[in-house]
C-alpha cells in the first residue's frame, strides 16, 4: 500500500455559536480522486479552507507527504503543492484572462509567454479559452475554466475541486473528467466537492461524508447507489420529486420572432426566437455558458424591452412592458445570479421580500410600503420553503447559497405566478434544496402555471421539463417533448446542430 | 497583530455610535493641535463646544445656531437622498446660487408691491431655480452619459459668475448710489424672510428644514420611493430586477436636491443675508456634503449633524476673535471631524480582532 499523501486528524475549527468542523479526519493518496460530501454548512468549506491555509484549525493536525504540515496562508499551501479551484470565482472583472492568471502567481512569467502557456493547457486539457478577452464579457462557465487553467499552471501535487462540473456540459464534464483521471494517473492527488452524487460515482474512488460539522462516513461511492449517499448526508429518506399528471390547457406565453442587439460587445444576440408554452408545461432550456441564457431571460422577465408583437403573455402584448407591469399580468422571473440581481445583499430578507413582490402583492398602496403585510410575506416564504435563517431581519448576503435561493424561489412561486422564468434555479445549492426547489417547480406547473427552466444542468432539465430546447449562439432550437430525445440528440443541440429532421421523425 | 474581520451583519450599534465616537476623537486630536500652537486644550475645547450653548452669551450664540444649521440641513437632506441612490450631486452650492437668483429676481420684480402671495410666489421661484440648475447634470446624464460629479460641480462656477452679473448689473440696486449688491429683501415686508420668534434664529428656511427632515424619514421608512432610491445605490442589477428605471432615478434625486438647495438659498438671500450680492454664497452647498455624511444619510442623523456642524463654525469663530486662534486652524479642525468620521465608519462593517502570532 502505497503511504497517504495527505491527512487530516481530528481537527476541529469553531466559530462563534457554530462548531463548523468537529474532529474530522481524513485521508488521501496519491492518485486518488477523493470526494467530500455533506449539505450545505456541513463543514466542507472550512475543512478545505483549513487545507488550503485560509484558515486555521483550533485543534488537530495535518500531515503532507510525511511532514507536519500548518499553512498560515494560500501561498504557503500553493508552495507545498495544494492547488484549488474555488466555487465562487475571485476574478478582477476589468482585467484579462492572462493577466488575472499573473495575479495569482508568486513569480510570474512575463505575459506573452504566460498566454502562450494558458493556450497549451487549455488546449492540453480541453478547456477551449482566449487568454485576452476580458473577464466581464466571460460568461459563468468561462470564468471557471480561468480558474482551473490558473491552477493547473502551478503543477499542484493536491488539487481541490469546489463543485467544478455545476456550470459546465456534459460533454466538457467528459473533458474535465478525462483531465483530472490524466493527472490522476500522474500521481495527482484530487479532493473533489459536489453535489452531483452521479458523478462522484462516475470519478471518484473514494469518499467522505460529513453532516454539521461531523465525520459521518468513509466509503467507496461506486459500492453505493445515489441515493443511499444522499441520504447518509441528510441523515434522513429522500424522495425523488414527484411528477404530477397534468391536463395541460391553452398558450400562456408565445414568443413569436423574439431578435435583440447584443447588450454589450462581447455577450450574443437573440436570433428570430420563437416558440409557445400552454399552462402547466415546463420549458427546459439548456446550452453552454455565453449563448444567451442570461439575454432570454432579461428579455422575457422585461429588464429588457423587446420588438412590439414579439412577446404574448395569454393574448396579450407584453413585449413593450416593463418587469413590474409583467408581473401585474402574472410573469415572475428568477435571475441566475443571487446575489446582487436577484436580492440585495446589504437588505434584510423583508426588504427583498418587497424587491420584486410589491407589484403583484400589492405592498405598497399609493407608494406607502405594508411593511407588516411585507414580513408576513417574508416569514411565510422562510417557513414554506425551509430557509434556514435566525430571523427576517437578517439581510441576504448572510445565507448560505442553498437558503437565499430557496428565498428567491419562494419569494416568486408564492406570488402564484401564471408564468415563471427561472435561470439556473439549482446551482452551487445543495442535494435537499435542490430536490426541494424542483419539487417546487413540478408542483407550480401542476397548478397550471407555465414555467421556462434555463439551466445547464441536463440532469435536471430530464428530471422536471416537458419540452426541451437548446440555446445555441442566441438562437433557439425548436421545443420538442423531451423523452423523445436521445443524450446524442441533445448534445448535438447544444452544439448548435439543428436536428429538426430528426425530432419530426421521431414525433 | 491586528484583524479586520467582516460582520455578517452591520452592527446595529456601531451604526449609531461611530459617529459619536468620531467626534470625541476629533476632540482629542483637535486638542493636541490647539495645545501645538500654544492655547489651552480645555479652554478651545470649552469656547467651541460649551459656551455657544450654555455660556455667558449663549443668548446671541443660539439664534445663530439655527440660522447656519437650517440651510446646511435642508441642502444636506436632498444630497442624502441622491448619495444613497449612488447619483452624486456635487454641485448644491450653485443650486443654491440660482434659488437665490430665481427667487430674489421675483421678489425685486415685483417691488415696491405690497401682497400675503409675493414670500410663497419667491419660494417657488426658488426651488424652480435650484431644480433648474440640477436639471443639466440630469439630463446631460440621462442622455449623453456624462458624468454628474463634473458637471454638477463646474456648474457652481457658472452660477458663481451668473450671481456677480446680477450684482452689478440686472439686480443692482437703482437707489444704491452704484455700489454692486440688490436692494435688501429683508426691508421689504412682503419679500422679508424674518425671525418668526425673535431670538430664537427660527426663519422659515428653519421650518423648511424641520419639514424635509420629517418627510424624508417617513420616505426612506415608509414609501416605495425611497426605498427604491436605497436600492439603486445598493444593488443597481437588483433595481432593474424591481422595475425601476435608473434614468427616472437620477432625474428625481437630482431634481429633488437641486429644489431643496434652492429653496434653501431663497430663505438665506430674503432673511440673513438679505441681498443678492457678490460673495452672498458662502459655501453651504459644499459643507452640506460633510453634513450628508456625518449624518451618515439618516435624516435625523443629518439634523444633529447639522446643528454640530454649526456649531463647530460659531464655536470655531468664537475660539478665532476670543483666543486668536488662526482660521486655517479651525478648518483643520473641521476636517478632522470627517477624516474620523470615515475612518471608524469601518467598525460598522467590520470587526477589530487581535490576533496572536506572527505575520509572515
Amino acid at each position: 500500500m502505497t503511504a497517504d499523501f495527505l491527512t487530516l486528524s481530528h481537527l476541529t475549527k469553531s466559530y462563534p455559536r457554530v462548531i463548523a468542523n468537529d474532529h474530522v479526519s481524513l485521508s488521501i493518496k496519491p492518485g486518488q480522486i477523493h470526494a467530500l460530501l455533506g449539505e450545505n454548512g456541513a463543514g466542507k468549506s472550512t475543512l478545505v479552507k483549513i487545507i488550503y491555509g485560509l484558515v486555521q484549525p483550533d485543534e488537530g493536525e495535518m500531515q503532507l507527504a510525511g511532514q507536519p504540515y500548518q499553512p498560515q496562508s494560500p501561498a504557503q499551501a500553493r508552495a507545498q503543492g495544494v492547488g484549488m479551484v474555488f466555487q465562487h470565482f475571485s476574478l478582477f472583472e476589468s482585467l484579462t484572462v492572462a493577466e488575472n492568471v499573473v495575479l495569482g502567481m508568486e513569480n510570474s512569467p512575463p505575459l506573452s509567454l504566460l498566454q502562450s502557456r494558458i493556450t497549451e493547457v487549455s488546449q492540453a486539457y480541453g478547456l477551449p479559452l482566449d487568454p485576452r478577452r476580458i473577464v466581464r464579457d466571460l460568461s459563468a462557465g468561462e470564468r471557471q475554466r480561468v480558474e482551473i487553467i490558473r491552477c493547473l499552471l502551478q503543477d499542484p501535487k493536491l488539487l481541490i475541486m469546489d463543485e467544478p462540473t455545476s456550470v459546465l456540459t456534459p460533454s466538457e464534464v467528459e473533458i474535465l473528467f478525462k483531465t483530472l483521471r490524466k493527472l490522476s494517473a500522474q500521481g495527482t492527488a484530487i479532493l473533489y466537492i459536489s453535489h452531483k452524487l452521479e458523478e462522484i460515482r462516475q470519478l471518484c474512488d473514494a469518499a467522505t461524508i460529513l453532516r454539521r460539522g461531523r465525520w459521518v462516513a468513509h466509503l467507496d461511492p461506486k459500492e453505493k447507489t445515489a441515493n443511499e449517499l444522499a441520504e447518509l448526508m441528510v441523515g434522513a429518506t429522500l424522495n425523488a420529486p414527484q411528477r404530477h399528471k397534468r391536463s395541460q390547457g391553452p398558450v400562456t406565453l408565445a414568443v413569436k420572432g423574439l431578435s435583440q442587439p447584443p447588450l454589450t460587445p462581447f455577450s450574443p444576440a437573440l436570433k428570430n426566437i420563437s416558440f409557445t408554452l400552454q399552462q402547466g408545461e415546463i420549458l427546459g432550456v439548456a446550452g453552454v455558458a455565453g449563448n444567451g441564457q442570461d439575454e432570454l431571460q432579461l428579455a422575457l422577465s422585461g429588464e429588457a424591452l423587446s420588438a412590439a408583437g414579439t412577446l404574448y403573455l395569454g393574448e396579450k402584448d407584453i413585449s413593450q412592458m416593463g418587469p413590474n407591469a409583467r408581473r401585474s399580468l402574472g410573469l415572475a422571473s428568477a435571475p441566475e445570479e443571487r446575489l446582487g440581481h436577484a436580492a440585495a445583499p446589504d437588505m434584510t430578507l423583508v426588504e427583498n421580500a418587497l424587491l420584486s413582490a410589491s407589484a403583484r402583492l400589492a405592498l405598497a398602496k399609493y407608494g406607502l410600503i405594508n411593511w407588516s403585510k411585507t414580513r408576513n410575506f417574508a416569514g411565510e416564504i422562510i417557513a414554506k420553503f425551509d430557509v434556514r435563517t435566525p430571523s427576517t431581519e437578517v439581510v441576504a448576503r448572510a445565507l448560505s447559497g442553498g437558503n437565499l435561493q430557496k428565498f428567491v424561489v419562494g419569494r416568486e412561486i408564492m406570488q402564484k405566478p401564471k408564468l415563471l422564468i427561472i435561470n439556473q434555479p439549482t446551482w452551487g445549492v445543495d442535494a435537499a434544496a435542490a430536490s426541494a426547489i424542483r419539487q417546487a417547480l413540478l408542483d407550480l406547473a401542476a397548478q397550471g402555471a407555465a414555467v421556462v427552466v434555463i439551466s445547464q444542468d441536463l440532469d435536471e432539465l430530464i428530471e422536471i421539463s416537458d419540452q426541451f430546447a437548446a440555446l445555441y449562439e442566441g438562437g433557439l432550437s425548436e421545443p420538442c417533448p423531451i423523452k423523445d430525445l436521445s443524450f446524442e440528440e441533445i448534445g448535438l443541440l447544444m452544439g448548435g446542430v439543428q436536428s429538426r429532421e430528426n425530432t419530426h421523425a421521431t414525433a | 497583530m491586528l484583524q479586520l474581520e467582516k460582520r455578517p451583519n452591520p452592527s446595529r450599534f456601531w451604526g449609531r455610535a461611530t459617529p459619536v465616537l468620531a467626534v470625541f476623537l476629533t476632540m482629542i486630536a483637535g486638542s493636541i493641535l490647539f495645545a501645538l500652537l500654544g492655547k489651552n486644550p480645555f479652554i478651545a475645547m470649552r469656547t467651541i463646544f460649551w459656551d455657544p450653548i450654555l455660556g455667558e452669551y449663549a443668548f446671541y450664540f443660539r439664534g445663530q445656531l439655527l440660522v447656519k444649521a437650517g440651510p446646511l440641513i435642508l441642502i444636506a437632506i436632498g444630497l442624502s437622498l441622491g448619495f444613497r441612490a449612488g447619483i452624486w450631486n456635487i454641485g448644491a452650492e450653485g443650486q443654491y446660487i440660482m434659488g437665490a437668483i430665481f427667487g430674489a429676481g421675483v421678489g425685486l420684480a415685483l417691488y415696491p408691491m405690497e401682497g400675503w402671495f409675493i414670500f410663497p410666489l419667491m419660494v417657488l421661484a426658488g426651488v424652480f431655480g435650484g431644480w433648474l440648475w440640477a436639471m443639466i447634470p440630469a439630463i446631460l446624464r440621462t442622455k449623453f452619459n456624462t458624468n454628474e460629479i463634473l458637471v454638477s460641480l463646474l456648474l457652481v462656477y457658472v452660477a458663481e459668475a451668473l450671481l456677480a452679473s446680477m450684482a452689478v448689473g440686472a439686480m443692482r440696486n437703482p437707489q444704491g448710489n452704484g455700489f454692486p449688491g440688490s436692494r435688501n429683501l429683508s426691508q421689504y415686508p412682503s419679500a422679508a424672510n424674518l425671525e418668526i420668534w425673535v431670538g430664537t434664529g427660527i426663519h422659515w428656511g428653519v421650518i423648511a428644514a424641520t419639514g424635509a427632515v420629517i418627510s424624508a424619514y417617513f420616505l426612506l421608512q415608509r414609501h416605495i420611493l425611497g426605498y427604491h432610491i436605497s436600492l439603486s445605490g445598493q444593488a443597481p442589477k437588483a433595481a432593474r430586477f424591481a422595475g425601476i428605471n435608473p434614468n427616472k432615478m437620477i432625474v428625481i434625486c437630482l431634481g429633488l436636491s437641486g429644489a431643496l438647495a434652492g429653496a434653501a438659498g431663497l430663505f438665506e438671500v430674503a432673511g440673513p443675508a438679505g441681498q443678492i450680492s457678490i460673495d452672498f454664497n458662502v459655501g453651504y452647498g459644499f459643507t452640506a456634503i460633510i453634513v450628508a455624511f456625518l449624518g451618515r444619510l439618516h435624516p435625523v442623523g443629518i439634523a444633529l449633524a447639522g446643528l454640530l456642524m454649526a456649531l463647530t463654525y460659531i464655536g470655531g469663530e468664537n475660539a478665532s476673535t476670543a483666543l486668536g486662534l488662526p482660521a486655517a486652524a479651525i478648518q483643520a479642525f473641521q476636517g478632522m471631524l470627517l477624516f474620523f468620521l470615515l475612518g471608524v465608519d469601518i467598525l460598522t462593517n467590520y470587526k477589530i480582532k487581535w490576533i496572536k502570532g506572527r505575520w509572515k
